[in-house]
């Protein structure tokens, strides 16, 4: 019986992700982000001219994962790494993906600053409202009132000070061409987020600044959740803080 | 043998990859995965591909929902040509 | 032409296609000249937003294959250290280029030599060396650029030159050597550059599994060994029938060499031991030297950081005597005279006697 010949294969493993059992948690948003962005990068014939830079954080091993050259770099120096890679080699397509403690806490200077130059860089950042890899301590990110191993009792403007909003603030720079804002908690936001990624990369192909993509992730294991209650807490709360959609377009793409 | 109706999908499941994180269950729309009952090496329930299906049921449409939001990337889709 | 303008032609020269840096005084002048100069060459520069920043990037390009450099001043260079650790634990080649001040902390502009440990002991964690170069004025700080781009190619590993505010300002005669051809330089064969062809490459200095790390340790020692069999440098002078050997370094050793020249004409005869390179330093050399002359009196701009070496190398082979002037001072040569008078009298009037 010839069963298989009759169908034709619609969902796979793409080129740019390598075939390999990854360390994510279960239900962790990461896993979904990287093969968004290694499909992109098939998409788009990228990943041979391609050169990552991963964050410390829990994707600090994504060269294990990613099938592109990567190199590390120290923690949140990953926009400046990625700035001297370009700037030395500018016919090749360098990206980063970072979570929130390397963009957005230690990194925050040498994000503004990349961001601001309108550094050709396409930046993918994991906003999981935590420290995920050192065991849940609070993140630049994490929102009032969530629970935090370095915040028992939730996160209080007062001891803690607020949530930051770091692509609203890189937005106003004028280097940056495009940021938007998207989720890897539901079906339709994964599809939206993906082509938020691809967008973010033909920034980069055209030659227009700098641009990211900020994807809201869950969390299961730190937020102690369920992969299903983690999507939950995403789309009913966390979206409060971090509302999604186009943070900035001046693209001109239609 | 039971007539088949040749179903416009089907999935396969790498029950290994597998985490058992269930989203792929969660958006489903024809109730084409089911927990599994035997533990894969890494110690989780992984998910499993239901290709029989019953008499009031719907077969896999090959929508690739489940692909999608696989975190593992331990589902391949395939749609009858 | 001026020690900071001699270090950027010198780096471009060299075949340096990439600068990050930021401001800091004394040494302005080289970031300065290679806005302009780098471009002339296709290069990069790029004032980073720190010198973390700057650092960093250097790290990129060099992953990259290209010749990097940055540049900075005492706490600038402490800025960079996370960096350096990082490049030398990845392997990474790039230069970096030390104009010492006073310090610690933010101290003042005034030449130092209160980094040497910082230098050569590390700095940055973990178990790696860097390979120090101390030129010591404007003819050797050309020349030791370009040994230190060759250096950090040949042995993958980030190379550091050590001047100081004096040298960075001062205007000497310089003849360059020939600028290199840059296509002509050796291929990486680990660098990123696309994984067109080739299964990708991943450079990175995180090795969870200890055994890993481990031997990951013991392969940076066997090339820090074999830089260290090789690659000393070192210079003496009327050392060969001395009553006293003056161990100096830079600029220090400069103005010692004319307290020297001061002595000689009173009938005193001293000689001189310059260490080239920091690290490695060049232990045995000094020590047969040390032992044969029996007196050793070691002047540098710091409260005795090059002193600890010499003891390492020299123990109780001879008498140690130390004169150090820190916080950005610069004697004249008849102040070091002075400490070379009173090391020969062992009257403890300048400086004083080291027990070993």
């Amino acid at each position: 019986m010839s069963a298989e010949a009759a169908y034709k294969k619609v969902f796979g493993r793409p080129e740019s992700l390598k075939d390999t059992y990854t360390h994510y948690c279960p239900g962790c948003g990461h896993s979904i982000a990287h093969r968004l962005v290694a499909e992109c990068l098939d998409e788009l014939g990228l990943r041979e001219e391609t050169i990552g830079v991963p964050p410390v954080g829990c994707a600090v091993l994504a060269y294990n994962y990613f099938n592109f050259d990567m190199v590390e770099a120290p923690h949140g120096r990953a926009l400046a790494v990625a700035t001297g890679i370009k700037r030395a080699k500018p016919e090749k397509f360098v990206l980063t993906y970072q979570g929130d403690g390397d963009l957005a806490a230690i990194g925050t200077a040498e994000t503004i600053h990349a961001a601001n130059r309108g550094e050709e860089i396409s930046t993918i950042f994991i906003n999981n409202a935590i420290y995920g890899m050192t065991g849940g301590q609070m993140a630049p990110t994490t929102i009032l009132g969530q629970e935090a191993t370095t915040a028992p009792g939730g996160r209080d403007p007062k001891l803690h000070g607020r949530p930051i909003d770091i692509s609203l603030m890189i937005s106003h720079c004028e280097g940056v061409v495009y940021i938007e804002r998207c989720s890897l908690a539901s079906l339709k936001h994964i599809r939206q987020a993906k082509k938020a990624v691809k967008k973010c990369f033909q920034v980069q192909i055209d030659r227009l600044g700098f641009a990211m993509v900020e994807m809201l992730s869950p969390c299961p294991t730190n937020w102690k959740l369920s992969p299903k209650d983690a999507w939950t807490w995403v789309n009913e709360v966390m979206v409060k803080t971090y509302p999604l959609g186009v943070i900035k377009d001046t693209t001109g793409y239609k | 043998m039971a007539a088949e109706k040749k179903a416009k999908g089907k999935i396969k499941i790498d029950r290994e990859r597998c985490k058992g994180c269930r989203l792929c269950i969660e958006v489903c729309p024809n109730l084409r995965i089911e927990v599994d009952d035997t533990l894969n090496k890494k110690g989780y329930l992984p998910a499993r591909f239901r290709e029989e299906v019953k008499e009031d049921e719907k077969g896999c449409t090959g929508c690739a929902q489940c692909a999608t939001v696989c975190p593992e990337v331990a589902i391949e889709v395939y749609r009858a040509k | 032409m001026r020690g900071s303008h001699v270090v950027g032609e010198a780096a471009v020269r060299a075949g340096c296609r990439f600068y990050a840096g930021y401001p800091i005084t004394p040494q302005n002048e080289l970031p300065e000249y290679l806005s302009g100069r780098m471009l002339e060459v296709g290069g990069t520069f790029i004032q980073g937003e720190s010198e973390i920043a700057s650092i960093n990037m250097v790290l990129g390009a060099a992953s990259a294959g290209i010749r990097a450099m940055t540049s900075s001043s005492s706490p600038g260079i402490a800025l960079k250290q996370e960096g350096i650790s990082y490049m030398a634990g990845q392997e990474l080649p790039g230069v970096v280029i030390n104009m010492m001040r006073g310090g610690p902390g933010l101290g003042n502009i005034a030449p130092s030599g209160a980094d040497y440990f910082q230098a050569t002991r590390g700095g940055g964690n973990g178990d790696y060396r860097t390979p120090v170069l101390a030129p010591a004025g404007c003819q050797e700080l050309a020349d030791m650029t370009f040994v230190a781009f060759d250096l950090a190619d040949k042995y993958r590993t980030p190379v550091m030159i050590l001047g100081d505010g004096l040298m960075g300002q001062v205007m000497e005669p310089v003849v360059f050597p020939d600028p290199l051809d840059v296509e002509s330089l050796p291929k990486k064969e680990w660098a990123l550059t696309g994984c067109k062809g080739r299964e990708p490459r991943a450079i990175f200095s995180m090795l969870l599994n200890v055994n890993i790390l481990y031997q990951h340790n013991l392969h940076l020692q066997e090339k820090y060994d074999e830089i260290a069999a090789k690659e000393q440098r070192w210079e003496t002078a009327t050392a060969d029938e001395a009553d006293l050997l003056v161990v100096a370094y830079g600029t220090p050793a400069r103005i010692a060499e004319s307290a020297i020249e001061e002595l000689r004409e009173e009938g005193i005869s001293a000689g001189l031991f310059r260490p080239i390179t920091l690290w490695p330093y060049p232990t045995i050399p000094l020590r047969h030297l040390a032992a044969k002359i029996g007196k050793v009196a070691v002047f540098e701009f710091s409260m005795g950081q090059m002193l600890e070496d010499v003891i390492l190398a020299v123990g109780d082979r001879a008498e140690i005597f130390f004169h150090g002037v820190p916080g950005g001072v610069v004697p004249t040569p008849s102040d070091v005279a002075q400490f070379l008078r009173s090391a020969l009298k062992g009257d403890g009037k300048v400086g004083r006697r080291i027990e070993t």
